[in-house]
């Protein structure tokens, strides 16, 4: 052991090998090698072959799928929107209100994590059908049109979208409320300040991390998505994913899909610098699974 | 306080109370639909609107065999995978809670990087590599997949529980003439167990379920939510939803216990 006490950097370094190896593998590599990939040309069958002069891949990808581009953008804000006006009630009476069962509640939060992903979007479909506990009611009672639906709209993508990635905005928002010093608000309370003075005078400005850490985790696989287009929506309402995941596995027009993964995995890069930036990324990397 | 401002603040706790409800019922809706339609007597071969009660699916769990296949092909890889990141990743951890070193804020950032890249790109990213490798893709190229997203989940995981560890406890069994390997065995490792646990849980969930990079690199291996994908257009049998309603039972059950036995421990210190 004396020769880890001489060199301290050994220890860290010998712990970190394997995880940098492994995610230098399976992570950056294939991104480097997806990068390369949006410069080819050709088939699978006939072989690709790489050449700069194919930069053109990225305009082309563009004018035919930017449509889709520009929907996921809107699906991924509205969703992330969505998420946040449910979640945060929610995290802040957990943080603040729950007591002792603040722990059960946290497990609640996580708990559709612990079922088929796939499964819980399906069961969507049967919550908004046409004819389900939501829509038969209201139509029983002639409050919406008998031919009013929820399920393969917009609508339905977004709510589903929120739906799934929901864990990740409670929890980066209850992290902050829960760290907040109590006796802040005891302070404010002592001043005279009304608890909405202090609510946004204090709570809120201190829960900033948590909300925007919380709003990039939904932001960045919302826009990705593509389930939920695919088994809650209609072919119009088709995302990005959509057309990368068929370019990929059924078209096998490589070159394009891998420009169209690129340029998402840039946007999202953008976002995070910029968070890391503006709030640093603590918050970010040490969100309480 | 002015009467109409308790009035006020009494009104505020009552509505955020059942909006924090409804919000629980948005969560847990869905997970309960897909248990009650375990035990559903669908009416032809799609299992979305409620006809009879039936214990048939579960007695008939096994019936499918490409569905005990799959079942039996996800528990393989996210064993496999489980048992592989979280090594890798408490490791990882450790380094990055206990020691200070040069470009630590960037390997944390690295690390991190994963759980912010949506799932797409990592599984389109990796199967542009494993074509151009020519690696045949099926249960390897899915395991080595599955422990690359752990990883990083694990480590998140780890670096939450080992930041509030008290490394006083260390330094008093060297005092007392414990040797690292000792402290590290006796005090270290049994104190760091539950956070060690607790990954492993995430990253076995987390890998049964993952759909969308296995889906890019499985070749033609099914796991089970590639059977669940290719069986939504012809109809999902109902035995994969007393399946996942099992598995979501003895998870919740693992976690459940797991927080008994940290409670009983907590208690029995003096």
């Amino acid at each position: 052991m004396r020769i880890f006490r001489s060199q301290p950097a050994l220890v860290p370094a010998l712990l970190l090998v394997p995880g940098l190896a492994w995610l230098g593998s399976f992570y950056l590599a294939p991104n480097l090698q997806m990068f390369a990939s949006s410069f080819w040309s050709g088939t699978l069958e006939g072989g690709f072959t790489f050449s700069v002069a194919n930069w053109v891949n990225y305009p082309n990808a563009l004018g035919t799928y930017g449509e889709q581009y520009v929907r996921s953008i809107q699906y991924g804000f509205a969703a992330t929107l969505l998420c946040f006006a449910i979640a945060f009630p929610l995290a802040y009476y957990i943080a603040f209100k729950a007591g002792r069962a603040r722990s059960i509640l946290l497990f609640l939060v996580v708990a559709p994590f612990f079922t088929s992903y796939l499964l819980r979007t399906i069961g969507w479909r049967t919550i908004l059908g046409d004819e389900s506990i939501v829509l038969g009611p209201l139509k029983a009672l002639g409050l919406i049109a008998a031919d009013a639906r929820i399920l393969d709209t917009p609508f339905s993508v977004v709510a589903g979208i929120a739906y799934n990635f929901i864990p990740f905005m409670i929890l980066p928002i209850y992290v902050s409320l829960e760290k907040i010093d109590r006796r802040l608000l005891e302070a404010a309370q002592d001043l005279y300040a009304s608890s909405w003075g202090a609510f946004r005078r204090i709570t809120l400005p201190l829960a900033i991390p948590g909300i925007f850490a919380g709003s990039l985790l939904t932001f960045i696989p919302a826009i990705g998505d593509f389930i939920n287009a695919e088994l809650l929506g209609n072919p119009d309402t088709a995302m990005i994913g959509n057309v990368i995941q068929r370019q990929f596995l059924v078209v096998r027009d490589y070159p394009t899909a891998a420009a169209l993964s690129f340029m998402l995995m840039v946007l999202i890069l953008a976002g995070v610098t910029l968070y890391g930036r503006l709030l640093g990324t603590e918050e970010l990397t040490s969100k309480a699974i | 306080m002015s009467i109409a401002q308790r009035l006020f603040a009494a009104l505020g706790t009552r509505i955020l109370t059942v909006y924090a409800a409804l919000a629980l019922v948005y969560l847990l809706l869905p997970i309960f639909m897909v248990a009650l339609f375990s035990f559903n007597d669908p009416v032809g071969r799609s299992n979305y609107s409620w006809a009879a009660f039936t214990f048939d699916n579960w007695l008939t769990l096994f019936r499918d065999p490409t569905l005990v296949a799959a079942v039996g092909t996800s528990l393989r890889i996210a064993l496999v995978s489980t048992v592989i990141a979280t090594s890798i990743g408490t490791l990882m951890a450790m380094a990055l809670v206990r020691y200070q070193f040069r470009f630590r804020k960037a390997i944390d950032l690295f690390v991190f990087l994963p759980l912010a890249t949506p799932e797409i790109v990592l599984g389109a990213s990796l199967l542009t590599l494993f074509v151009t490798l020519q690696i045949p893709l099926g249960e390897l190229t899915l395991i080595l997949a599955h422990v690359m997203f752990n990883v990083s989940y694990v480590v998140v995981t780890m670096k939450a529980r080992l930041s509030g560890f008290d490394m006083r406890l260390e330094e008093a069994a060297a005092d007392l003439g414990a040797t690292p390997w000792q402290t590290f065995w006796k005090v270290t490792f049994p104190l760091i167990l539950p956070g060690i646990a607790a990954s492993a849980v995430l990253a076995f969930g987390l890998s049964l379920d993952d759909f969308v990079i296995t889906r890019f690199n499985a070749g033609q291996v099914q796991t089970f939510p590639v059977y669940i994908y290719l069986k939504v257009q012809k109809g999902i049998p109902p035995q994969v939803n007393a399946f996942a309603t099992l598995f979501f039972v003895a998870t919740v059950s693992l976690v459940a216990i797991g927080a008994l036995l940290q409670r009983r421990r907590a208690n029995l210190k003096p």
